[in-house]
């Protein structure tokens, strides 16, 4: 492929321009994946806690286990319920020892409640929905109370959306900025290469001849840039976490793939867009 | 072969200025044709317009079946594959070696691999300079470095060879050599168009000599010629 060879000759030729180039995509990639590992972060951590949004329904005294029963087969039909548990009043007791450790002798009969508690399937956690499912188990003729937390649920949504617009602003934002920085690059590379594109042109070579080379060379360091700048993102990772002290998780193998193929993408359409508009003008 | 046809170039933004006015003449295959006439005459223009890097204001060139009128822009690099085109400043790649700017010509061009090297080799023979086919243009002289570009020229058989100033910046035994290098393609069938201020080297000669002027041709040798017959004085 002689577009390859002599994209990488003109690597070879300027490797303090191509170097540059690499390091400057490197570097608007690393902003971008900074901001993604936040978001990726933010996203599973909010996973986590929507994992524990729960409906609780407490039963009024003295209702029998088989109407409780009933209930909870009721409520299991509903579409957006994952699982309802029966909570008896000693389990009740028994979790409320528990989570209160050394005053679990505070509580000596069963004066807790029972309740069904009901998880939702994923996808199904935001406000309206519970409050809807909330709202149909209050038709229940046995549920005294509900609990579910609509305050905490909301605004955990809403952290979650700001946070999903931010990312994409700030993504399309620095995605912009490498594409216009390789484009730079590239029109660097054509500049000074525009004597050698002009004998080309004069022996015959066609304008398709003359760009591959600029789009492969685009692509290279893309893909480089990409490289460069997951690796730089995953030390400032590894140095952040000392001060951390929490379990952050980095991007799995198809993210970092989609990454740099991302980095290529953005070389390619940047020495596109740049050798057409420098080719109609040498 | 190659035909220029009441062709006028008119830059608009050079104040309407006329590179050229009402060109009319012909070249047929394997003539040599000298370009003569002062700076800003307009004879670079008739020899980009050869290859297709300036389009006519008004008339029409005709080239190996091209017309200017109605060749796409697909088309040129295919006319200049057929061209043998040379500069007085070479053009040469100086990160190059002499074989590898020859080889320049054919790669562009798609031809096979394995073709190269031996084309290449008969180009560089042709031209004097087997024996400097691995030097760099820096490491040659004018002389040889313009044998270089004339070699890539050749390379791929052009039908003719149009050369703007070869031998301007070089010195006269340089010159004569390779003019009578441009005599050597000549005489193996190729065509030359030939633009240049010398006129010691064009009186030599007995070519035929197309003479500019504010654009516009003031002298066509082969008219004189016909007129002379006419006349009788011939």
């Amino acid at each position: 492929m002689p577009s390859f060879r002599t994209a990488f000759i003109a690597f070879k030729r300027a490797p303090l321009l191509s170097a540059l180039s690499v390091t400057t995509i490197a570097f608007s990639l690393f902003a971008f994946g900074l901001f993604g590992l936040v978001a990726l972060n933010i996203r599973n951590a909010l996973e986590r806690i929507e994992e524990r949004v729960e409906i609780r329904a407490f039963v009024a005294d003295g209702t029998s286990i088989e109407d409780i029963t009933a209930a909870a087969d009721q409520i299991k039909k509903y579409p957006e319920v994952l699982r309802v548990d029966i909570v008896t009043q000693q389990e009740a007791l028994a979790r409320a020892k528990k989570e209160l450790g050394e005053f679990s002798d505070v509580f000596e009969s069963a004066f807790l409640p029972a309740s069904l508690d009901v998880k939702l399937k994923e996808g199904q956690r935001d406000p309206k929905t519970v409050q809807r499912v909330a709202d149909e188990m209050q038709t229940l003729p046995f549920v005294d109370d509900i609990r579910f937390g609509e305050e905490w649920i909301a605004q955990l949504y809403r952290l979650r959306n700001i946070a999903g617009v931010a990312g994409a602003a700030l993504g399309l934002a620095f995605a912009a900025v490498a594409v216009i920085i390789i484009g730079a690059t590239i029109r660097m590379a054509v500049l000074a290469r525009s004597r050698e594109i002009s004998i080309m042109r004069l022996v015959g070579a066609t304008d398709g001849f003359i760009r591959r080379p600029f789009l492969i060379e685009g692509a290279i360091k893309g893909i480089l840039g990409g490289i460069l700048a997951l690796l730089l993102t995953y030390l400032a990772m590894r140095s952040l976490q000392q001060y951390l002290h929490f379990e952050t998780a980095f991007f799995d193998q198809r993210l970092a793939t989609i990454g740099i193929l991302f980095g290529a993408l953005m070389g390619l359409l940047g020495s596109a867009v740049s050798v057409g508009r420098h080719l109609r003008k040498i | 072969m190659l035909r220029f046809d009441n062709v006028s170039k008119i830059y608009p933004r050079a104040g309407d200025h006329a590179a050229l006015r009402n060109v009319t003449f012909r070249v047929g295959k394997g003539e040599f044709v000298f370009l003569t006439g002062p700076s800003g005459a307009g004879k670079s223009t008739i020899l980009k317009m050869i290859y297709m890097d300036e389009r006519p204001t008004s008339g029409e060139v005709r080239i190996s079946g091209y017309s200017s009128n109605d060749i796409r822009q697909s088309d040129i690099p295919k006319l200049r594959r057929r061209l043998g085109i040379v500069f007085q400043d070479f053009r040469l790649l100086e990160d190059r070696t002499a074989e590898q700017n020859v080889a320049f010509a054919l790669e562009v061009t798609g031809a096979p691999r394995a073709s190269i090297p031996g084309k290449v080799a008969r180009a560089l023979t042709q031209v004097g300079l087997a024996s400097k086919s691995t030097a760099y243009p820096k490491e040659l002289s004018g002389g040889e470095q313009q044998r270089v570009a004339f070699a890539r020229a050749l390379v791929n058989d052009p039908f003719v060879l149009v050369a703007d100033e070869p031998t301007g910046n070089l010195d006269e035994r340089a010159t004569r050599g390779i003019f009578q290098l441009l005599r050597e393609i000549n005489a193996s069938g190729t065509a030359v168009l030939m633009a240049t201020h010398n006129l010691e080297l064009v009186r030599s000669s007995d070519y035929r000599t197309l003479e500019l002027n504010h654009g516009e041709i003031v002298f066509d040798s082969a008219d004189a010629a016909i007129s002379l017959a006419a006349n009788g004085d011939l």
